[in-house]
């Protein structure tokens, strides 16, 4: 049987977090009652004229910048047109062949485009199915409309559901980490649509693609591409045809259905928005947004593993920007960048409030054998507490390890004689008793042993 | 008190006002009797109450002043003619009447026009044509034809309208007064409900041309809510210019000569003549694409007008359809009760130019030719100060005469709708009669030349001594009571 392989490009819109909205100078809304965020433009009142939001431009070049995408230095405005009850000028303004960025790449996924847009107003239909068929009415809130949106169109280069959710979350993370957007998927804040096609294995042609819309949540997108392939893959087998149509995964029911056919499609007849002036990107903006962008999540895990720092770990670091920022204080005084990092992710609370030259050399104390594993807690709580050195920290509170084999032999040879039944399980082989003959030397210790010495000790003295 | 306040220009009745021989309340009411005793239905609205008397060092003197319907003013009806916003009352007010309204010139009343701007006869207005002051069974001209008439008629001092392609210019012309479209972005849009975006200019139809640079002075200035303005760069000065000496006028062959009628074109010939003895030259030249300004601004006008248009929905504001069944029957019902026929037509129109496949061959055509006009308007003024036309190639044309033959009447804007699209000034004067009706003459200047205009237009006004008292004559009853709007259809004819 032939075999498929997905081919997924993504479309992502994300509400910038501006203080006002994209073309009006209402604020923002987050949860206020409905229509308490409105004005004559973001309402479509006659006569009202919208006017660009020049964060959201710089907002655009960050985002831009990331993404690594070609900056315009001109770009326009289009006017997008439909009718529906959300969109009050029955016109999007949106960008068509002069987008803001083109290009770019993102881990392993290439930038088609990064363009700006205004949202739409919020709809509810009010009846039993929550949707517009079958509702006895709907109700507008206005509130959202005209938020700014930077919508991020990919390459089709994401081959799996699994590799899609990864990719989102790290575009999340990276807008996060650029403060241009709150990325809450559950409030709308980021929405992704993906373009889904299958073809045999090792063909480089595309099949028909479908349009899976606003899924909000990473599990859902996982589980709605994939239901989209699995559905694909069967038609195909099938001997049909996927056809060309628009389609919504419901997330509790897993079905997919569709919400319009190709022969349906809008013509939005684009035309430049005569009401706006070109936007002429100056170096001075381009400098504010460029001083603006902080290292991201990418670059810093690269960065990592280049400091031999492991790949799981180097991108959970970067991922965490503000404990990443202390890790990059500490590995200059860090022996092995690896055990510090692991160090930072274990204790991250506890670690946060410490200084990081102090967590590297603990965690350097911990590589030369001078203090246990089991004792680093105590150590960064008593630096927490008061700091200090932890070097004297750990001989003043007498935490130090205990590197003298002839005393640990003894505490051993004690704790077997203590503990004769577990000695007897050890030596009939069920090592799970070992436990007990390390705990007992661990309390005699106050946890200065080493659990590797303890262990060969413990061998050595049984025969084993 | 009346006749005294009548026979004064704007700025002769705020003189008097500054100097304490007028009240500003007296000159309101005895405009507001006047307008509201209207029967050339050019008001649409007028207001009831007389405003607080503006600060007396006020530089427009509280003499009030008459708004094309189309400008937003709050509370108060603002229906672009049209019945799909029948009683639509804004919640803010047009920059440009604001800026009046800093200035110390109240609301007189709202004009009538036709709807949504579409026209040149003022007959496609929802609230019923309007008359012309000089012959009241022929049109005033459109699409600002409520105010043209009000002010020919002496029911308003001075009033504002706007221009898109020769909304202003060519109701100045047939009613006989000074109409002006200023350079693209020299007044806010802001507020004003939109026709074709890259077009619409407003600015003022006056009695004479020293009202219009004093009404235009406080109309101008970059306006933070619309970013297509821009600062002008310069006041507007109160004309003063007595000679034409050095002035080379452009007489451009495409827009002087075939289709133009001969009463026309005789008196264009004569001006032409006086402004010679003020010491101008006429220079025969040539726009070679101005015969195409009309094919590309109904391209590009119905375009824009297909968006701007599109938000009479039914949804928020404005004509809901009483009875539909889904969405889209209130969409086509509510649109296909609240728009006349004119505008159906250009909102066909625009569509179909910007549909996928035809927009190259319609739109982005069009574009073309707008930019190849402003060209040959950018070549002329490298030779010429001002290029010269008629603003009409006819004099006012009795109602109904044209209604059933769009192309007859769009080409009424042949030798004005070039010059917005090439976002250029121009002015309409009236330059005398041709068979007992009045003739414009048109002097269009290079972007920003409003001062030059309107001193050499001044020039030639003092030398013309056009005379349009006799329209003055014409008013009665039959018109809105004070503080209440005309119902769609509620006009005559």
């Amino acid at each position: 049987m032939t075999s498929f392989e997905p081919v997924i490009g993504l479309e992502i819109h994300v509400q910038l977090d501006t203080a006002t909205k994209m073309f009006c100078s209402c604020a923002l809304s987050f949860g206020e009652p409905p229509n308490t965020r409105c004005c004559p433009v973001c309402l479509g009142l006659p006569g009202a004229l919208p006017v660009v939001n020049a964060k959201a431009i710089e907002y655009g070049l960050m985002i831009g910048m990331a993404l690594e995408s070609e900056l315009a230095d001109r770009s326009i405005f289009h006017r997008k047109n439909y009718f529906y009850p959300d969109n009050p000028k029955a016109y999007q303004i949106s960008q068509y062949d002069e987008p803001l960025c083109r290009g770019g790449r993102l881990g392993d996924v290439r930038i088609h485009r990064v363009h700006l847009e205004e949202d739409a107003a919020k709809l509810i239909h009010v009846g039993e199915t929550g949707r517009i068929h079958g509702s006895d009415t709907s109700i507008v809130d206005f509130n959202r409309c005209g938020t700014p949106l930077v919508e991020i169109v990919t390459e089709p280069d994401v081959k799996s559901a699994e590799q899609a959710r990864e990719w989102l979350q790290l575009l999340r993370e990276t807008l996060r980490q650029l403060e241009v957007s709150d990325v809450d998927m559950s409030q709308g804040s980021l929405r992704c649509d993906a373009n889904i096609s299958i073809r045999p294995v090792g063909e480089t042609g595309f099949g028909t693609k479908t349009e899976l819309k606003n899924m909000n949540s990473f599990a859902f997108i996982e589980r709605g591409i994939k239901a989209e392939v699995i559905r694909q893959t069967e038609i195909v087998r099938g001997g049909g045809d996927v056809i060309q149509e628009t389609l919504h995964f419901d997330p509790r029911t897993e079905r997919i259905t569709s919400l319009r056919s190709k022969e349906e499609a809008h013509d939005y007849r684009y035309f430049p928005e005569p009401d706006l002036v070109p936007i002429r990107i100056a170096p001075e903006m381009l400098d504010t947004a460029r001083a603006a962008v902080p290292e991201l999540p990418a670059a810093r895990a690269a960065r990592y593993e280049a400091a031999g720092v492991s790949a799981d770990n180097a991108k959970d670091l970067a991922f965490r920007a503000e404990l990443a920022a202390r890790f990059d204080d500490a590995l200059p005084v860090a022996d092995s960048a690896q055990a510090t990092a692991a160090l930072f992710l274990n204790q991250g609370e506890l670690a946060a409030e410490v200084e990081p030259e102090s967590v590297a050399t603990v965690s350097n104390l911990v590589g030369a054998k001078a203090l246990t594993p089991g004792n680093v807690r105590a150590v960064l709580e008593i630096l927490a507490e008061r700091g200090g050195d932890p070097a004297d920290v750990v001989a003043s509170e007498g935490l130090g390890a205990i590197a003298d084999d002839g005393q640990l032999e003894g505490i051993v040879e004690d704790a077997l004689a203590a503990n004769a039944d577990a000695a007897e399980k050890i030596r009939g082989g069920n090592m799970k008793a070992i436990g007990a003959i390390i705990g007992h030397v661990m309390r005699e210790t106050k946890g200065r042993a080493d659990g590797g010495e303890v262990t060969r000790l413990v061998r050595a003295k049984l025969g084993l | 008190m009346s006749a005294e306040v009548l026979a004064l220009t704007a700025a002769q009745a705020g003189e008097r006002i500054r100097a304490g021989e007028l009240r500003s309340a007296d000159v309101f009411a005895a405009y507001r009797d006047r307008a509201a005793a209207d029967e050339l239905n050019a008001f649409v609205w007028v207001a009831d109450d007389v405003p607080a008397a503006a600060a007396a060092d006020a530089p427009l003197a509280g003499v009030p002043v008459a708004v094309k319907d189309l400008f937003c003013t709050e509370g108060v009806p603002s229906q672009a003619g049209s019945k799909i916003l029948e009683d639509y009352r804004p919640p803010y007010t047009a920059t440009a009447v604001r800026n009046l309204q800093q200035g110390g010139a109240p609301l007189l009343g709202k004009t009538n026009q036709d709807e949504f701007a579409m026209g040149s006869s003022n007959e496609n207005s929802a609230y019923g044509p309007v008359r012309n002051p000089w012959d009241p069974t022929r049109v005033p001209g459109g699409s600002s034809g409520g105010s043209a008439a009000a002010v020919a008629a002496g029911l308003a001092p001075w009033a504002i309208g706007t221009d898109t392609g020769g909304s202003i210019r060519q109701p100045a012309a047939l009613c006989g007064i000074v109409g002006m479209k200023p350079t693209y972005g020299a007044v806010s849009r802001y507020g004003m409900i939109a026709f074709a975006s890259s077009l619409d200019q407003a600015g003022p139809l006056t009695r004479d041309v020293t009202d219009c640079a004093l009404l235009l002075r406080h109309m101008v200035g970059q306006d933070p809510c619309d970013s297509t303005s821009v600062a002008f760069p310069e006041e507007v000065r109160t004309p003063s210019a007595e000679r034409l000496d050095g002035i080379r006028l452009g007489v451009p062959e495409e827009l002087t000569g075939e289709g133009i009628e001969p009463g026309v074109l005789e008196n264009f010939n004569a001006t032409l003549r006086t402004c010679e003895e003020l010491g101008a030259t006429i220079e025969p030249m040539r726009l070679p694409h101005a015969p195409h300004a009309l094919s590309a601004y109904y391209i590009i006008a119905p375009a824009e007008a297909s968006a701007n248009l599109a938000r009479y929905d039914g949804v928020r504001y404005g004509l809901r359809a009483p009875e539909y069944d889904d969405l889209l029957s209130m969409y086509t019902r509510t649109r296909r009760a609240g728009f006349g026929a004119e505008v159906k037509r250009r909102i066909m129109l625009g569509t179909y130019a910007l549909s996928s496949g035809y927009y190259d061959a319609y739109y982005g055509r069009a574009q073309q030719v707008r930019t190849k006009i402003a060209d040959d308007f950018r070549a002329a003024f490298a030779a010429v100060d001002f290029v010269v036309t008629p603003t009409s190639p006819n004099v006012a044309f009795g109602l109904g005469s044209k209604t059933d033959d769009p192309w007859a009447m769009y080409l009424n804007d042949y030798c004005t709708v070039p010059v917005p699209l090439a976002g250029l000034p121009a002015i309409s004067i009236p330059s005398g009669l041709s068979e007992g009706l009045p003739v414009g003459f048109q002097i269009i200047g290079g972007a920003f030349s409003e001062n030059r205009i309107l001193d050499a237009a001044y020039a030639l006004e003092q030398a013309i001594g056009f005379d349009g008292s006799s329209a003055r004559g014409i008013a009665g009853p039959d018109a809105p009571r004070p503080g209440q709007e005309r119902r769609p259809d509620g006009g005559k004819g």
